[in-house]
């Protein structure tokens, strides 16, 4: 019996296809986002739009809180560790988490290196914001990606950057020859096997997921339109007027992504959703998506 | 009446979860398949899939798409695996799933643990002359089988994948490994 292998750790991300990771901060969030058909729950202290407005370090959460969640859902429960963070990796996996993320949206703890993922028996998922990213991270032993956006901003204009980025590098390698890949995968920064890889198959070798930004049923269509195969939802949930219609409707919209039908009828009289900030109101030194490396 | 694969049309239920995985193990056996989303797609179909991905998010879907009664209805051979599988079963540990009932066992919802507790083991497949690689994720286990059931397949004794009548559940993933025997298995019962 072979527990821990990259199959099944690939494994639980491609159970997850096709649906919506929501942050919770507690276990009533949690409740409500697996009754609205959650596929997993992010268990963390301050969603990102609050870390944003608060400042400080972000640490990994509290485990009695991580624990809390466990208890109260069925479902996957996945929590964040700082990037590089091996420690706190090493202890959400105590906790028996379902998923870790890398995230840059907690302080990094390394600004050089990114834990490896290898030696751990749960699966990673970590963002990027292009292909050289997606790939020294998945070389890294990252069982899913998800491409970055902009978390706590509710704008979609980010995640949209980085997966068309990440789409378009993957097109561009599928047409180049052999002897070209080698000064590709050299310009990436990426483990030329992976790149090889890549060229061959035209996807990345896991699941490529959508975050940070979406906040409507629109936006999750958007996502999915683009190419991505399941959508997280940080703060554009739990900092909307009604939270559990919003997330059933999102829930449905990346099942219909592309039944405009549908998806007219579902956004229709979902309250308000969260404000959101413009790129230009968050200064350079404040974006998170540029943390990783 | 024996049908060549090409000739077949096999639904996979959409909603969620690794849908896209048993399409590919089918397009690999040149059989059509659909992806379904819609009531009306379902009568199309000489059988059915029902994949793998949370219980509780399809259910939720099934319910608010009106896809729920006309696979009730379904008299065709159907295959679940894992979380396809808790649906076509007539209960679990879980009220927030709701039940085809197709066959009729129980199912234990991640029955073996969380994630860390997933894992990789061959496993024994009656009339298979060699082992099948089971893929198990957050895997249920069947509990409490009648004698009308067929037992197919075991792990450690632990049976893993039934018969009864044209429905087909496992409790893990033939879709994520490269074997297409399984789905092979499965298309004989439209045959």
């Amino acid at each position: 019996m072979d527990k821990s292998s990259f199959e099944v750790k690939v494994g639980l991300a491609e159970m997850l296809k096709g649906g919506v990771i929501m942050d919770v901060t507690n276990s009533e969030q949690a409740k409500i986002a697996e009754e609205a058909g959650a596929v997993a729950v992010m268990a963390l202290e301050r969603i990102p739009s609050d870390i944003r407005a608060m400042g400080g370090v972000a640490r990994m959460s509290n485990p009695k809180m991580i624990k809390d969640i466990q208890q109260a859902v069925s479902i996957p429960v996945m929590a964040k560790c700082r990037i590089g963070h091996f420690a706190e990796a090493q202890i959400l996996e105590a906790l028996e988490i379902d998923f870790i993320d890398e995230s840059e949206v907690l302080t990094p703890a390394d600004d050089v290196n990114h834990v490896w993922k290898h030696d751990f028996k749960v699966p990673f998922v970590c963002g990027c914001r292009n292909l050289g990213e997606a790939l020294r991270r998945i070389g890294e032993g990252a069982a899913m990606i998800r491409t970055k956006g902009e978390a706590g901003s509710g704008n979609i204009i980010e995640a949209v950057r980085h997966m068309r980025t990440v789409q378009m590098d993957i097109k561009k390698l599928t047409v180049l020859k052999n002897d070209e890949l080698m000064a590709v995968a050299k310009e990436l920064g990426a483990p030329f096997a992976l790149v090889k890889q890549v060229a061959e198959t035209g996807k990345l070798p896991v699941p490529n997921f959508a975050a940070g930004g979406v906040a409507t049923p629109a936006d999750a269509s958007l996502m999915m339109q683009l190419g991505a195969e399941s959508v997280f939802v940080g703060s554009g949930i739990f900092k909307s007027e009604d939270p559990a219609a919003r997330a059933k409707a999102i829930v449905q919209a990346v099942t219909y992504y592309n039944d405009p039908k549908i998806l007219a009828e579902i956004s229709a009289g979902l309250g308000d959703a969260m404000r959101g900030i413009a790129m230009e109101e968050i200064p350079e030194d404040q974006r998170l998506a540029t943390r990783g490396w | 009446m024996t049908l060549k694969n090409s000739d077949i049309t096999v639904g996979i239920l959409g909603l969620q979860g690794a849908f896209h995985k048993h399409q590919k193990m089918l397009e690999r056996l040149s059989v059509n398949p659909i992806i379904i989303r819609y009531p009306e797609e379902i009568e199309k179909c000489q059988g059915i899939i029902l994949p793998g991905g949370e219980s509780t998010t399809m259910t939720k879907l099934l319910k608010s798409m009106a896809l729920f009664e006309p696979l009730q209805k379904y008299n065709g051979p159907m295959f679940g695996t894992c979380a396809g599988a808790i649906l076509l079963s007539t209960g679990c540990d879980d009220p927030r799933v709701d039940h085809l009932a197709k066959i009729p066992v129980q199912t234990s919802r991640n029955a073996f643990g969380r994630q860390i507790e997933s894992f990789v083991a061959p496993i024994q497949i009656k009339d298979f002359d060699s082992d099948f690689q089971g893929v198990f994720i957050r895997a249920p286990q069947f509990e409490k089988i009648i004698g009308t059931i067929e037992v197919l397949g075991r792990l450690n004794q632990q049976p893993v994948f039934l018969k009864y009548g044209n429905v087909l559940v496992s409790s893990f993933h033939p879709e994520l490994t490269d074997d297409i025997r399984i789905h092979q298995y499965f298309l004989n019962l439209i045959q």
